[in-house]
């Protein structure tokens, strides 16, 4: 008895480093990828005929309020007096490879024709939150901009540091053009709290929580995301691994 | 339908031992995932501790993949092997409804859902007799494999494609059959344990069964 748990406690742990070893290898990193790649195809091809919209909500299904979480805050003392000043001078760069480049202020990004819209945020660690979000849509800033045929991914760029390295996000220009894809300054009706990424921050609602970058400074249309941080085209990805689509 | 001359056809044995790989590594990699936040909710939303209907304990590292807390390399494998589970589930039902299997040997006759025979079943499975029923399966067996192939899986499946929020949008229907986000994700995690039990239960009775020759028809098919 004693022998056959002892083999059973041998076999539990050959079987957990072997799945380690696995998890490490190069090839089990390629057949991930391609996992994903498929899991994006079905979610996309299975939504037939029209546009895959995520769910929307009415006012009643609101969270009692709205978790901040990853960075809660940008800690320079730029980020600092902007939020003294109201974020009245805050800067939104539109570049990379569009034909119109140039930045837009608080008030040109209010001026845009708005979306609001209410939709459930998931982290990533399993938790959700509902909150009214409202922003031009990314779409009307692309336009605007003339991004290029070359143009395969857009790129976001934060002023939050976390863990001495730059937030930053990435999607595809199927999510960028999406509807539901809006810059939002607005939740919940009021000027977007610090802690939710104040002034501005990206939604982006077929994905989970960590693509939703906030304190966004800048919007680059790219052709290929290899030389950006360090490659994968984010901060969660770059750092941990996390998958690049977060749709799953 | 001629019968198939094993006891267990070809897409049987592959789908079993598919399913055996699959669920073993998304069941331990998705408690790596309970990990990240150890609290379930009912309903589209929730966050806050006094929202949970359940705190969730923490599960150790010898339990879950890998051996250590990562949420990104966990989700890996939960994302690799939904996949195979997924699709292995489907090309089974095909064949099994196609070469009888379901209706010959899974589906319980009107006169084994009479509760006498269920009673005498439970009183065979108590003298620990597995040789007896009508058919390959007693009506227990019968219930429990159609309780797993036909509802525990399919819930595991649908659930967690619900919790993608990229499929969700494809079918939104789907998160609204299974009452919000959060309410899928506690039935996903209520089925995995009773997937669980299902495991442990058909690991004993193999055990006393005689696990040899019933895992080498496993394997090979055995005979009828």
């Amino acid at each position: 008895m004693m022998q056959r748990r002892n083999f059973l406690v041998a076999a539990g742990a050959a079987f957990l480093n072997g799945c380690n070893e696995i998890g490490e290898t190069a090839w089990f990193g390629k057949l991930v990828e391609g996992a994903q790649g498929w899991h994006r195809g079905l979610h996309r091809a299975l939504g037939v005929g029209r546009i895959p919209m995520a769910p929307e909500y009415t006012r009643a299904d609101l969270s009692p309020f709205f978790r901040g979480n990853g960075s809660l805050t940008v800690d320079t003392e730029a980020y600092r007096a902007a939020e003294a000043n109201g974020f009245a001078n805050w800067r939104l760069a539109v570049g990379g490879l569009v034909d119109n480049p140039g930045e837009l202020s608080m008030d040109d990004i209010r001026a845009l024709p708005q979306r609001t819209q209410i939709t459930r945020h998931d982290c990533v660690e399993g938790w959700s939150a509902i909150g009214e979000w409202t922003g031009p849509q990314l779409s009307t800033i692309l336009e605007a901009a003339q991004v290029r045929p070359e143009a395969n991914f857009i790129v976001f760029r934060c002023a939050d540091n976390l863990n001495g390295q730059d937030y930053y996000e990435s999607c595809d220009m199927d999510d960028a053009i999406h509807p539901q894809t809006i810059i939002a300054h607005r939740l919940n009706g009021d000027p977007l709290p610090v802690r939710n990424g104040a002034p501005l921050r990206l939604r982006i609602e077929r994905q989970l929580g960590y693509k939703h970058a906030k304190y966004l400074t800048g919007i680059d249309a790219v052709a290929s995301l290899d030389d950006i941080g360090e490659g994968k085209g984010g901060y969660w990805e770059d750092r941990s691994g996390y998958q690049w689509y977060a749709g799953i | 339908m001629k019968k198939p001359r094993k006891r267990h056809a070809l897409s049987t044995r592959l789908w079993h031992w598919i399913s055996a790989v699959s669920l073993i590594i998304l069941f331990m990699s998705g408690l790596n995932i309970s990990n990240a936040h150890r609290r379930l909710y009912w309903g589209d939303d929730g966050f806050l501790p006094e929202q949970a209907w359940l705190e969730v304990p923490r599960f150790p590292g010898w339990a879950t993949i890998p051996d250590y807390y990562s949420l990104a390399a966990a989700r890996d494998w939960h994302v690799l092997f939904s996949l195979l589970l997924g699709f292995s589930l489907l090309a089974f039902m095909i064949f099994a409804f196609a070469n009888g299997h379901m209706k010959r040997d899974i589906f319980a006759s009107k006169r084994e859902w009479k509760p006498s025979s269920i009673l005498k079943d439970i009183r065979e499975h108590l003298k620990f007799n597995f040789e007896h029923g009508e058919g390959k399966y007693n009506i227990l067996q019968k219930i429990a494999y159609a309780s797993v192939i036909l509802i525990l899986i399919p819930l595991m499946i649908f659930t967690g494609m619900v919790m993608s929020p990229g499929m969700e949008a494809a079918w939104p229907w789907m998160t609204e059959i299974f009452g919000g986000r959060q309410s899928a994700r506690s039935l996903h995690f209520i089925a995995a344990w009773l997937l669980f039990g299902f495991f442990v239960i058909h690991i004993l009775l193999v055990l006393a069964a005689g696990p040899i020759s019933q895992v080498r028809a496993m394997i090979t098919g055995g005979k009828e």
